[in-house]
Formats: structure tokens, sequence, C-alpha cells
């Protein structure tokens, strides 16, 4: 009965070590640059308690159920060969692990709480959940697309840093076109598909098949996929944004 | 119990997907399915109480810092007077957040590993993880300056952008996917949250700034900005080992 136990040990461990820097930086600041005490500590601490504790058991589910079924499903499919499976496997696979990313999850609500308090949607709590989700499955769509066309490149050996280069030329024409309300969170939205759940399971399909495809360099190719997946939800956010708001 | 059912709702399309294939196309057999299905139990759980405490001590933090460090007593000037420069402590501030959660990011400690590997002990892990902190804490940084003046999120992007393509050119070829992909796993899924309070809370807080403007955008600038260092350092690194070279020929 112990075991379980130990296990936890570790990703709580690697919870505290995510947390602990800002608990430092904001402690410095609020004692010894501002001089005040945090006001209603005890309900923060418990917060952070919650955050804490969250973030490791989260860590630990995935560890014992999601990635090793996800990378025995990639390298399932490679060895399998068929590229129509693969690809929309690859698809799938970026949809799903991205709707359930906590990050993304805390952003779309946030964004909506503020699109609803500037008046662009109804402050209602159905119109604010409309927007969150029709947000969060945007992102989902475009990180599919993302490690579809990551996988294409692998097969295909396109170079990275061209398809890069086009990509941030079509961030830039979308800019022009896209309401200004959208364009903060549609660039924030690079950054917050790839964590927790996402980054492991795609780098584990995009090494597993750079390492079966003859010539392919495995530690390359499976950084690759990373980059198109923060690259395009900034594309689809825009084209949402142009869709839902005025 | 609203939190349960919705993440439940997040949680079930990837054990259906996962399911399909491994029944339908694949034919295999699951190895341990009880162990897999105590692993989302566990996912869910931890998702539940991750978001609580989001809601209870993260997000109020981040906004807490955001009001506390523009309020015009602390930066004694009169109301509505404050200009960029009386905000040193705001960036200070985003400065050390980037710098001390990118830090310690267990995924960048992996991609540093491999990093080192790769190269042939050229990048080292540790120089990497400090070019990417480095990286954050100046993207950070420059964000709130932006949210502080109002400028346009997109010319300072454009500008990264530029930056970036320019670099490239100049960098060495085997660093490219790594200097782009240091970009995304930098931002944790604790960081996250707090950046966009901070945001949030400097945009409603600073005279004349909309939270739907201003407030977002210092992700972006988080993810951006290691890049931009990443190569730098492989351009020291490359350097530094040339004249190591040049120097000592002889040993």
């Amino acid at each position: 009965m112990l075991r379980p136990w130990m296990e936890m040990f570790r990703p709580l461990a690697e919870a505290l070590r995510d947390l602990l820097p800002i608990v430092v930086v904001i402690l410095f600041f609020q004692l010894l640059v501002l001089g005040q005490p945090i006001p209603n500590w005890p309900r923060m601490l418990y917060g952070l308690l919650l955050v804490l504790v969250g973030l490791a058991l989260f860590v630990r589910g995935l560890e014992i159920g999601l990635f090793p079924l996800g990378e025995s499903m990639a390298h399932g499919f490679v060895r399998k060969g068929s590229a129509p499976w693969l690809l929309l496997f690859a698809f799938l696979l970026g949809f799903a692990t991205t709707v359930a990313e906590p990050a993304l999850i805390a952003i779309a609500k946030k964004a909506a709480q503020v699109a609803a308090g500037e008046g662009l949607i109804e402050h209602t709590g159905e119109a604010m959940d409309a927007y969150a989700l029709g947000l969060r499955l945007t992102v989902a769509l475009s990180v599919g697309v993302a490690i579809l066309l990551g996988v294409l490149r692998i097969l295909f050996n396109w170079p990275l840093h061209w398809c890069i280069i086009a990509g941030y030329a079509l961030v830039v024409v979308m800019t022009w076109f896209a309401p200004r309300s959208i364009i903060g969170i549609a660039y924030d939205s690079g950054g917050v598909t790839t964590s927790t759940i996402t980054v492991p399971m795609v780098t584990a399909l995009g090494v597993g098949l750079a390492s079966s495809i003859r010539g392919r360099n495995p530690v390359m190719d499976g950084f690759g996929l990373i980059a198109f997946a923060s690259l395009l939800p900034m594309i689809f956010v825009m084209l949402y944004g142009m869709w839902v708001l005025p | 119990m609203q939190t349960l059912l919705e993440t439940l709702r997040d949680v079930a399309p990837i054990l259906f997907l996962l399911a399909f294939f491994k029944l339908f196309v694949l034919r295999g057999s699951v190895v341990n399915p009880m162990r897999i299905l105590r692993g989302f139990a566990y996912v869910v759980a931890g998702m539940v109480l991750f978001l609580m405490g989001l809601e209870e001590a993260i997000f109020p933090l981040g906004e807490l810092m955001a009001r506390q460090l523009t309020d015009p007593l602390f930066l004694g000037v009169g109301d509505g007077e404050a200009e960029w420069h009386h905000f040193g402590w705001v960036y200070a501030f985003g400065f050390l957040v980037g710098l001390a959660t990118t830090l310690a990011e267990p995924a960048l400690i992996a991609v540093g590993m491999k990093a080192e590997r790769i190269s042939g002990g050229a990048i080292s892990a540790w120089g990497l993880r400090v070019a990417v902190s480095i990286g954050v804490a100046i993207g950070v940084a420059i964000g709130c300056y932006r949210i502080v003046t109002g400028t346009d999120l997109w010319l300072y992007i454009i500008a990264a952008y530029v930056i970036v393509i320019v670099q490239t050119f100049a960098a060495p070829r085997r660093i490219i996917p790594l200097a782009y992909d240091s970009g995304g796993v930098t931002t944790s899924t604790v960081t996250v949250p707090l950046l966009a309070a901070l945001g949030l809370g400097l945009a409603s807080s600073i005279p004349g700034r909309s939270p739907l403007v201003d407030g977002f955008g210092l992700i972006a600038f988080a993810s951006v900005f290691p890049v931009m260092t990443v190569i730098a350092y492989a351009w020291c690194s490359e350097w530094l080992e040339h004249r190591r070279k040049a120097s000592g020929g002889g040993e």
C-alpha cells in the first residue's frame, strides 16, 4: 500500500519546483519592495496547495496512463506503415491533447471574461462558455492541423526553417485583417498550447516516426513538430476572431 | 462539482480516441488496462484541483501584484501622472518571474540535455537553460513595458520575427529546430496563468489601457524572445570554440 504514495512523491517534488520560484519572487516583492503583508494569505496558501497537489496528480496520471498508451500507439501506427491512418491519428492526437490542456482551459475562460467585460460578447454565462469553448476548439483544431503538417514535413523532408518563415509571413498578413481585440489572445495562444500533455505525446510521435524512416535525424525532426504547434494556433485564432467578433 | 463535470468532458475525447484506435485500427490487446484507467482518474482529479487552485491563488496573486506595483501611492506620483519610467519595479518583477520560472522548468532541463548530446558538447545543457531563461525574462519585461506604454503588440512581434528570420540565416543549421522549439517549451502550466493574470491586472489598473487590447501578449513575448537568445548563445559558444581552437592549437 506504500508504493502509490512513493510514486506520488517525485511528481509532487516537480510540481513544487514549478511553483516555488513564483512564490519566492512574489514574496520578495511583497515583503521587501512593497512592504505589505499579503492580504487573505490563508486562502492563497490553500489555493497554492490545490495547485501543487493537482499538478502532481495530473502529471502522475499522465505518466501511468496516457503516455505509455500514446507512445505505444504512435509506434504502432508508424510500424503499420499506412499513411492515411497515420495522418488521421496525428491530427486527432493534436486535437484531443490540446482540448484537455489545463493552461488553455484557464486562459480561454479568462479571455471570455475579458471579452464580456468589454461588451464584445453578451455578459451571460452561456455566451461566455460558448466563446471560451469556441476558442479552445479553434486552438485544438489548429494544433491538430499543425501536427498533421509536421508529420507531412517529416515524410517529405521539407526544410523546417522555410515552413516557419512562411508561417510567420502568414501571421503578419493575418494580423492586418484580424480585429484588434483578438490579436493579443491569438499571439498568446501559440505559447499556451505546448505544455503538459501535448509536448510529450507529440514528441513521441515525431521521434518514433523520424527514427523509423531512413535518413532522418530523430532529434532534429522530433523537435520541429512543437514549432508548428505554436505557430498555427495564432493564425487560426485570428480567423476565429474575424468570424465571431465584430 | 461543476469543475469535475467539465473536466470529465475535457478528458473524455482523448480516452475515446485512444480506445477507438487501439480497438479497431491497431487491434492489439491493451497492456494493463486497470493501470491506465487509474491514470485517467488521477488526470481528472488533478485537473479539477489545479483549476480550483488557479482561481483561488494564482489568478488573484498575479492581479494583486499588478495592482500594487502600479498603485500611484507606491510609485510616488500623483494620479494619472505616472510615465513609463516610473514603472521600473513592474519590469523588474516581470524579468524575475520570467527568469525564475524558466530556470526551474523541467521540460527545459530535458531539452537541454538532448541539445548537449546532439551538439557534441558545444552547447551545454546549463548554458541553454540560462540562455532560454534570459530570453523569457527579457521578453516578459519588454511585454510589461508594452502594456505600460500601450503600443501595438503586433509591432513588437513582427520586429521580433524579422530579427529571428535574419538570425536563422546566419545561425548554425543544427541549432535551428532547437531554437524554435525552445520558445514553445518554456511556458509551463503554472507560468501561463500567472503571466495572463499579470498582464490583465496591469492593463486594468493602468489608466487608459484596455484589458482586451493590451492585457494579453505576455506569453507571446515569452515565446519569441528565447528563440533569439538561443541563437545568440549558439553564436557565442561557436565563437569561443573557434578561439580556443585557434589559440590552443598546439596543445
